[in-house]
């Protein structure tokens, strides 16, 4: 398997252009006030005659340490390479003969001379801790670190069989396979009916399709089922994790009072939701989970009905009301935040109930097309339609990812075909819902802040 | 016999870029290299800074054994090509041994030009291209009192900047009216003169060397004009051209170099050619040109590589490009594009005296750049042949551009090639 690598994102509706990442670079890399040595050359791009400047208006020259690096294949000294390790384009000074023949190769400015030293210089990523994203005061500049999890996720055992019969591009199927080699073998496995099963996690022709022991509870008692194998595995002495992964439908609605009994009992087991707003699997009716509005093949879009004319159930934060040992919200459009929560649920439930709601979206159910899954995900948390959180009994409810400046729903709404005939004042309900939802979590926030 | 799917004669840049063109689609066909160079992998640009010192012959190799083994590629150094049948897919060794190839790229290079002068023979001279040549004229340099470097290209004029710092009376003699001719124009090459007049060397322009006879210290060099000059180390750097004697009989068509389509195919099947030895069509002239560069050779290295390995991604060769940068005395000059001025288009200069800056840029009749030349004036030549490549219209911001090239080239980057 190849190497990721982290790498510095720019994002240039964000950047107004104040320079202070240049500040920063010039200042530790040269100890100079003098910008223009700045590794990380921030350039007016569009309009550049309109005063002043506005956002959207800047890009950036800076070594972008490519996989193929035209700079290194053009070096005759060989003073250039890329590190295997880092992925960083190394220059090595006592190599280098100041040809400068690497600026030919650069097509994007990412290695130029300096001046004042007669050398060429480049970005080497500050040693993996960049000194011009924390100056950034926007959030234009961030260092994506999310390759550390690739890399060592690489290496851990996917413990599902290789061959999932998952709709194309299937959000669960991701998380399914994440979320079990994070958890390990030493795990017992409940998946009642829902898409888990549904594409082959209990097997085909008597062989599961995971490589744990898993078994398929009812939709009504999976937490109790659980709870008891759990349980045995303690009495007979033996160090397991039992996990369930659940559908929303399973987990909100009939499988609910076992989950709430599980939880309010404080049984040490894992239980994680993938909720895809309905019950997709047997062929997308709605759940307590489904949003209002939205289309599924029980609240039908006709005459008469214009979708899903009740609110959804905000199951996690029932949850909170149950004290659990831990509760969270996640998505796969946040896969550090993910597996954060994934180790926090899992030592969470050595000591009592964890509880992960992971927001899932459907290919097929919510009808988009199946290469945008995680684009769905990611403005579902951008508008704010889902928040992602923490919780523990000690330290109350904290937003892990916090969106000040939300896109507005109707930006996520029209991602999908689902919820393609909302009018709008049903766009202006389900806004008003975001902003209600949103003070409520607020809410439990503050005063886990006045704490 | 020994057979390979792919045999590459050559180890230079254009080679070293096959190879990884070719594994990045084929990781398992047999790769070959033969090459007539005893040693690792090397550039011959990096020549000049291991005369100087800058580098050592120790520290200048591409590759080491490990990327041999890595990629999977036998590699044969001190194994020169000695002839080719392309119909029975069969390449000759000059040790007389003969490998059987499924594809082969020629990659070899080029030789310096020894120009046919009368005497020559019986003088001794040095010439640079090879790791060889540069460690013997580094050893000679020490105990040069007289220099003459034959050829004001940019081999010649780096050595003989190394010369005058190593404390030789150096006199350059080139046949053309300026130095640096074809890479640098009248202004600049002025300004390079003055450099090299100001540090104490000679020169010669516009002058030929008609006889050469062995001196009491060297070798005596007779001008057209005339006069002669002592010279107790003869660098001759007219030039380089390819040595293609293994040809002979192949039936692979050649001019200057050997042609080659945009896609580095030769005249005959499975057989490439891709760098120094290549004669590819000219961005400008649209017409095969000999571009011995090293940017060009890589591009080229890399479209022969993976045509030859099948590669869908590739891309028809864009044209060769000059490209050239040159550090003289503490300065940069950087050269991108044609000098010549298209029809209809015009040529833009500025010279600041006072800081030593000189820009000219060359537009085409549609605003579009086509050339731009600096010395101590700074921009990124990468991006500048981006925009000379795509042909950018630079329409309303010609201006500002000729005023910033650095910050309005990257102002163009950024809002065409994000």
């Amino acid at each position: 398997m190849g190497q990721a690598y982290s790498t510095i994102a720019f994002d240039p509706a964000k950047c107004d252009g104040c320079g202070k990442c240049m500040t920063a670079c010039a200042s530790v890399k040269f100890d100079s006030t003098d910008t223009t040595r700045s590794l990380i050359q921030i350039v007016r791009s569009g309009g550049a005659s309109i005063e002043p400047p506005r956002p959207g208006e800047f890009e950036l020259a800076l070594c972008r340490q490519c996989a193929d690096p035209k700079c290194v294949t053009v070096c005759p000294a060989g003073a250039l390479g890329k590190n295997g390790a880092t992925g960083v384009i190394d220059w090595d000074a006592s190599k280098c003969v100041d040809c400068l023949l690497c600026t030919i190769g650069c097509s994007y400015a990412g290695i130029a001379l300096d001046e004042h030293s007669g050398r060429v210089s480049k970005c080497d990523t500050c040693d993996g801790k960049p000194a011009c994203v924390p100056a950034c005061p926007t959030g234009a500049l961030r260092h994506i670190t999310t390759a550390r999890i690739y890399n060592e996720v690489g290496s851990w055992e996917d413990l599902f069989a290789p061959g999932l019969a998952g709709c194309q591009g299937c959000n669960t199927e991701l998380l399914m396979r994440h979320a079990l080699r994070r958890v390990g073998p030493d795990t017992v496995l409940a998946t009642p009916p829902g898409c888990v099963p549904g594409m082959g996690s209990v097997g085909f022709n008597g062989t599961t399709g995971t490589k744990v022991p898993v078994f398929h509870p009812l939709l009504t008692n999976t937490a109790a089922m659980l709870a008891g194998v759990k349980r045995q595995y303690e009495r007979v002495g033996r160090k397991v994790t039992a996990m369930a992964i659940a559908g929303d439908g399973g987990a909100s609605d009939v499988g609910f009072q076992s989950l709430s009994g599980a939880a309010e009992r404080g049984e040490r087991i894992l239980f994680m939701v993938v909720d895809n707003e309905g019950y997709m699997n047997t062929g997308m009716q709605r759940s307590s989970c489904t949003p209002y509005g939205a289309w599924t093949s029980t609240t039908p879009v006709g005459e008469h009905t214009r979708g899903k004319s009740q609110d959804a159930k905000n199951l996690p934060m029932i949850m909170i009301n149950h004290r659990c040992e831990y509760v969270a919200t996640a998505s796969t459009a946040y896969m550090e935040d993910l597996y954060d929560k994934l180790d926090k649920a899992l030592a969470a439930s050595e000591r009592g109930f964890a509880y992960l709601h992971v927001y899932s979206p459907c290919t097929t159910g919510w009808r988009f097309q199946s290469a945008l899954n995680i684009e769905v995900a990611r403005k579902a948390v951008e508008s704010n339609f889902v928040t992602l959180w923490e919780y523990t009994p000690e330290s109350g409810l904290h937003f892990t990812r916090p969106v000040n400046d939300p896109l507005p729903v109707a930006d996520y709404l029209k991602a999908m075909g689902r919820f393609r005939h909302l009018s709008p004042e049903q766009v202006e309900h389900i806004q008003n819902k975001v902003a209600e939802n949103l003070r409520f979590v607020r809410k439990i926030a503050e005063q886990a802040d006045e704490r | 016999m020994h057979t390979t799917d792919y045999l590459i004669a050559g180890s230079s840049h254009a080679a070293l870029e096959a190879i990884n063109a070719i594994r990045m689609h084929d990781g398992e066909g047999a790769i070959t290299v033969v090459t007539r160079d005893p040693h690792r992998p090397y550039s011959p640009t990096v020549l000049p800074y291991v005369v100087s010192g800058r580098s050592t012959p120790e520290r200048v190799y591409l590759r080491d054994d490990d990327f041999f083994a890595h990629n999977k590629v036998d590699y044969r150094s001190g194994c020169a090509l000695a002839g080719i049948d392309p119909a029975a897919h069969q390449a000759r060794l000059a040790d007389g041994s003969t490998i059987a190839y499924r594809k082969l790229l020629l990659a070899t290079g080029a030789s310096p030009v020894v120009p046919p002068i009368p005497g020559i023979d019986r003088v001794d001279y040095h010439v640079l291209r090879t790791l060889d040549d540069a460690t013997r004229l580094r050893a000679a340099m020490a105990g040069s009192k007289n220099a003459v470097v034959l050829g004001a290209g940019l081999v010649g004029m780096h050595a003989a900047e190394n010369l005058v710092k190593a404390g030789a009376s150096v006199t350059i003699v080139e046949m053309s009216k300026q130095l640096t001719s074809g890479y640098f124009d009248e202004v600049a090459a002025g300004m390079i003169e003055q450099a090299f007049l100001g540090n104490g060397a000679k020169i010669r322009t516009g002058h030929r060397v008609v006889g050469l006879e062995p001196g009491p210290d060297g070798a005596t060099l007779q001008l057209d004009n005339g006069d002669t000059i002592p010279a107790d180390l003869l660098l001759v750097a007219v030039g380089v051209r390819p040595e293609l004697g293994y040809l002979d009989g192949s039936g692979i068509a050649t001019e200057r170099g050997i042609l080659v389509d945009d896609s580095m195919r030769t005249s005959v099947d499975d057989v490439w050619a891709a760098g120094d030895c290549a004669q590819a069509r000219g961005f400008f002239t649209g017409t095969p040109v000999m571009n011995a560069i090293l940017p060009d050779a890589t591009v080229q290295g890399r479209i022969a590589g993976m045509a030859m390995a099948g590669d869908p991604g590739l891309k028809p060769y864009p044209g060769g490009v000059p490209l050239n940068t040159y550090h003289f005395f503490g300065r940069h000059a950087i050269s991108v594009g044609s000098a010549a001025v298209p029809e209809g288009g015009r040529a833009q200069v500025r010279f600041d005296a006072a800081s030593g800056r000189y820009l000219r840029a060359v537009f085409d009749r549609d605003e579009r750049l086509t050339g731009i030349f600096g010395v101590n004036e700074f921009f990124d030549a990468g991006v500048m042949a981006q925009l000379i490549v795509r042909r950018t219209d630079l329409g309303p911001l010609r201006e500002r551009f000729f005023a910033q090239p650095l910050a309005t080239g990257r102002e163009l980057m950024s809002q065409l090639w994000r």
